[in-house]
């Protein structure tokens, strides 16, 4: 049994099909990278595989279990975490609050703590601004901690957005174009930070990018989407030679 | 009288008052179709559409010496009101929206702003004119009233129908069958793309309030005729069932206004009709919530979608 | 002991305040006014928590006070005081001081209930839309009050609960239970709960807002979609913020109508629910110290706008700028007030301290006092 299974999954939007019988598989401690050309659906299985759509036919299961039931942030909870191809931080607020309300699942505590500070209370948000603590000394954000993340350059909130991501305590990460916007030094640094994050959580990751520098660097294996369809998959290299992706991403008879 | 009567004759009357909320619902559905505003403060231009035909007929009926018949009077008072009554909406546009617009504030601002243009419009008329009530002249027209079958029909009711159906049918060509019309539901879809075009956006912001505001002044000058004690707060009430109206059709939608219009005012005189007059508020409010919670998007809109 | 200088201040100044009441060192009127100051806190504070923290844009605020100051208005006059409905009172008057605050909790708690008419539409809609319903849901709770007669008679079948609430006429019979209280103890009862009140809705939105859990509130503001994802339930979050602000207004409602000794469904209009805007967004939005500062700033703005009225219109008769048959009237004051707000949408709509808390703005305040 796969971590991650989606299984002869289709999106409809009224007449449109956005995905159309999409299969993956995403095993432990496993990068995987989704490409295609643009408005090719790779976003909308993102959204499906998080949970803010439905899916109109198939199944998506997770450990085992199936995951259309549950609304996004019980997914996240459940130890799926994502980033946005634009990066949507709370902006107007702290990064250290950024990290500390993405840990809302693990809150335990009720309004009612809230307001008489109880034992719970005080237990609950200690555990939390270690961990917020925690994760943004590794991530290197430390010194960001108290800005707002709509101050920071570009390549900060894309790290910010990570460490946000990761403090949910994910099983497995989606990252929704991460090089997206990034000059080819931060690209550099990404990647490595990528592959850091992935040997030192053990998490699995399946990415979506456009840049092939860092799919081909990174991932062990990809899928290529066009029109809402598989195409091809396979490792990097199997891909990079697959003529009907280049035909996909060149176009017909470029080849 | 029979029960059977009775129905139809409250059906009459739903024509009446459907005709009233349909010429106010389509200033707001105007509005928001080309601007994405609810503009609040419609119901009480709708109030200063009827202030302004008093002072109007008021006017031309003091002088004596023109010798104008009451039915010239009510000829001039019409346009002349309808057109005041653009200016004070335009004004409004003017005063109150454009900055917001410019600055691209957001929708909440807009909404407030609306909010309070009414609130002053009504207070100020209060406290400008004072709280003693203006009757509007009642003799304009030779009020006839015709018996069909023992439902009784004047000839104002008549003449009010025949008005929304006419600005209705009117307000429809215009906006899918002429130049300016395509400008408008241009804005709609892209407020930045259109001066790249050439469009003026501007002057098609002012024309649409002023169509919008001059439709209201016609009911305006409808509803004093027909119900001719004037008072600051007339147009809060009749400007939310407009609303309403508009919503229930689908706002934005002129169709949908129209309908909606007489939609609401069936419900309303049903309501009436079962005796449970004094909840008509209750029922019109309950079925806002209802929808606006069920089918945001009302009978005639399509939703609009999120992207992520 | 240097940081505790503005808790003792405080005290100080309550404590003076009830003294001053007790051996009515202070006008009858000043004392009014001073609790409406007090209400206002909570009906501004409590509306913050929606329009400012949760940028959502509730204005019908003005309907939940109303549903809590006739619930608790019934509930005291049931229980304390002889009536028309039961007779005798249910209970002994002289529980009434120590029962008071049930009442309250009791009213809030209803309020919240009717704060699920505009939490649930929440799910679905926002911005405007969502405007309009809480405008609706002001509207409607009004109705049925006014029409409690014919309402009471299609439910139970009776009038006789829905006339002893006494509709579109108003409710009154409060008072008595204020004297009540008096008899057990003869101190100024209605300023010393208006103090706690105020005190208590404070306590509890400042506890709230600075939570985590709370927090989740921002979140959901600033981008509600990365909330959604980033483990925030969102709805739960939008349920909890709609309750606890309609709850709380219910307690300004209660207090308002036992001020008063008198409700009337119809002056929990848009206009006071007007009233609760200028306040939050004059003190700016989200900020807590703002809003409070805002409250006693407008409750100061709208009684001195009574003899400030009467002031330019005598003057302005004497100097002959005036027509002699027009009187600047009591009603200018609603003019003024949606001005207030016009003028700040258009100028400055982040409101006088954006959403920044005085401590922000003042950093050496936070040395002067403390909060827990």
């Amino acid at each position: 049994m796969s971590l991650l299974e989606v299984k002869h999954v289709t999106q409809r939007f009224g007449g449109l099909t956005a995905v159309t019988d999409f299969n993956m598989a995403l095993e432990e401690h496993q990068i995987i990278g989704l490409i295609g050309p643009n408005g090719a659906g790779k976003t909308t299985v993102f959204n499906l595989v998080s949970g803010f759509y439905k899916p109109t036919e198939g199944s998506i299961s997770f450990e085992g279990r199936d995951m259309r039931p549950y609304p996004p942030h019980a997914i996240t909870a459940l130890g799926m975490a994502r980033t946005f191809q634009n990066i949507r931080l709370w902006n107007d607020m702290s990064v250290l609050d950024n990290i500390r309300i993405s840990q809302h699942h693990r809150l335990g505590y009720g309004v009612v703590d809230a307001i008489l500070h109880t034992r719970k209370y005080k237990e609950s948000e200690r555990s939390i601004e270690r961990t917020a603590r925690e994760i943004l000394e590794v991530m290197q954000l430390s010194d960001y901690a108290e800005e707002c993340p709509k101050n920071l350059p570009y390549g900060l909130q894309r790290r910010v957005e990570l460490a946000r991501a990761l403090s949910t305590k994910p099983k497995v990460l989606l990252l929704d174009e991460p090089a997206a916007g990034l000059n080819s030094v931060d690209v550099e640094g990404l990647i490595q930070l990528i592959r850091w994050i992935f040997d030192e959580f053990k998490i699995s990751i399946w990415m979506i990018e456009h840049q092939m520098k860092v799919v081909m660097t990174l991932c062990e294996y990809l899928m290529v989407v066009n029109f809402g369809k598989t195409i091809a998959q396979g490792t990097p290299r199997e891909i990079q030679n697959n003529p009907e992706v280049i035909e996909a991403y060149l176009g017909d008879g470029a080849v | 009288m029979d029960l059977f009567q009775e129905f139809l004759q409250h059906c009459v009357n739903a024509l009446q008052w459907g005709s009233f909320y349909a010429l106010i619902a389509l200033g707001y559905t105007l509005v928001y179709g080309v601007l994405r505003l609810i503009n609040f403060a419609h119901g009480d231009i709708f109030m200063v559409g009827a202030y302004i035909a008093y002072f109007v007929a008021t006017f031309f009926l003091a002088q004596s010496g023109w010798g104008l018949t009451h039915i010239m009077v009510l000829i001039l008072t019409v346009p002349l009101t309808m057109i005041l009554t653009s200016m004070v909406g335009v004004g409004l546009e003017r005063v109150a929206y454009r900055r917001l617009r410019r600055r691209g504030a957001h929708r909440l601002y807009v909404v407030i702003t609306a909010l309070m243009c009414g609130l002053i419009l009504e207070n100020g008329n209060l406290a400008l004119l004072g709280a003693s009530r203006k009757k509007f002249p009642d003799d304009l027209i030779e009020k006839v009233n015709w018996d069909f079958f023992g439902i009784s029909v004047t000839n104002l009711k008549v003449l009010v129908i025949f008005a929304a159906v006419i600005v209705f049918v009117l307000l429809h060509f215009i906006v899918t069958r002429t130049r300016i019309g395509m400008a408008m539901r241009a804005v709609s879809w892209d407020k930045f793309a259109l001066p790249l075009m050439g469009i003026p956006l501007d002057r098609v912001i002012v024309f649409t309030f002023a169509l919008g505001s001059g439709t209201a002044g016609l009911g305006g000058v409808l509803f004093a005729m027909s119900y001719p004690v004037l008072e600051p707060y007339m147009g809060v009430m009749i400007g939310w069932k407009a609303f309403i109206a508009a919503v229930v059709g689908g706002i934005g939608d002129i169709r949908g206004a129209f309908v909606g219009g007489f939609l609401l005012a069936f419900v309303e005189v049903m309501v009436v009709f079962f005796g449970w007059s004094t909840l008509r508020e209750f029922f019109a409010f309950s079925i806002l919530l209802g929808i606006l919670w069920v089918r945001p998007t009302g009978l005639f809109g399509t939703a609009p979608t999120t992207k992520i | 002991m240097k940081k505790y200088t503005l808790n003792i201040v405080f005290v100080l100044l309550c404590a003076g305040v009830v003294l001053a009441s007790q051996y009515k060192l202070l006008d009858r009127y000043i004392l009014t006014v001073l609790m409406l100051m007090g209400i206002n806190i909570i009906f501004a504070t409590s509306l913050n928590l929606v329009n400012g923290n949760m940028r959502e844009f509730s204005c019908g605020h003005a309907g939940f006070a109303c549903v809590g100051a006739y619930v608790g208005s019934v509930l005291s006059v049931l229980l304390f005081t002889a009536n028309k409905y039961t007779g005798q009172p249910l209970l002994s008057p002289s529980l009434a001081p120590l029962l008071f605050p049930v009442i309250m909790l009791a009213a809030a708690l209803v309020s919240a209930v009717f704060g699920l008419l505009v939490a649930l539409p929440s799910f679905k809609t926002r911005d405007d839309y969502l405007a309009i319903i809480t405008i609706a849901a002001n509207f409607i709770i009004i109705s049925i009050i006014e029409n409690s007669e014919q309402i009471a008679e299609q439910i139970f079948g009776a009038k006789s609960f829905g006339t002893f609430i006494n509709g579109s006429r108003g409710f009154s019979g409060m008072k008595r239970t204020v004297n009540a209280m008096n008899d057990v103890a003869h101190i100024p009862w209605m300023e010393i709960w208006v103090i706690l009140g105020a005190c208590f809705c404070v306590f509890v939105l400042y506890r709230l807002v600075t939570s985590t859990y709370g927090k989740g509130i921002d979140a959901v503001a600033q981008d509600e979609i990365a909330a959604e994802i980033m483990s925030v339930d969102t709805k739960r979050t939008k349920l909890i913020a709609f309750m606890v602000s309609s709850g709380l207004a219910g307690i300004s409602g209660v207090l308002y109508a036992h001020i008063y000794g008198y409700v009337n469904a119809s002056s929990f209009g848009i206009l006071r629910s007007t009233e609760a805007l200028v306040m939050v967004y004059l003190g700016g939005m989200g900020s807590l110290s703002g809003c409070i500062m805002a409250a006693i700033a407008f409750t100061v703005l709208v009684e001195a706008l009574r003899p400030g009225l009467r002031f330019l219109n005598d003057n302005m008769h004497y100097l002959g700028m005036l027509p002699d048959g027009y009187e600047i009237s009591e009603v200018w004051r609603w003019v003024i007030i949606p001005l207030i707000l016009f003028l700040l949408m258009q100028f400055r709509p982040e409101g006088l301290l954006g959403n920044r808390e005085l401590t922000h703005v003042f950093p050496k305040l936070k040395n002067w006092f403390t909060l827990r």
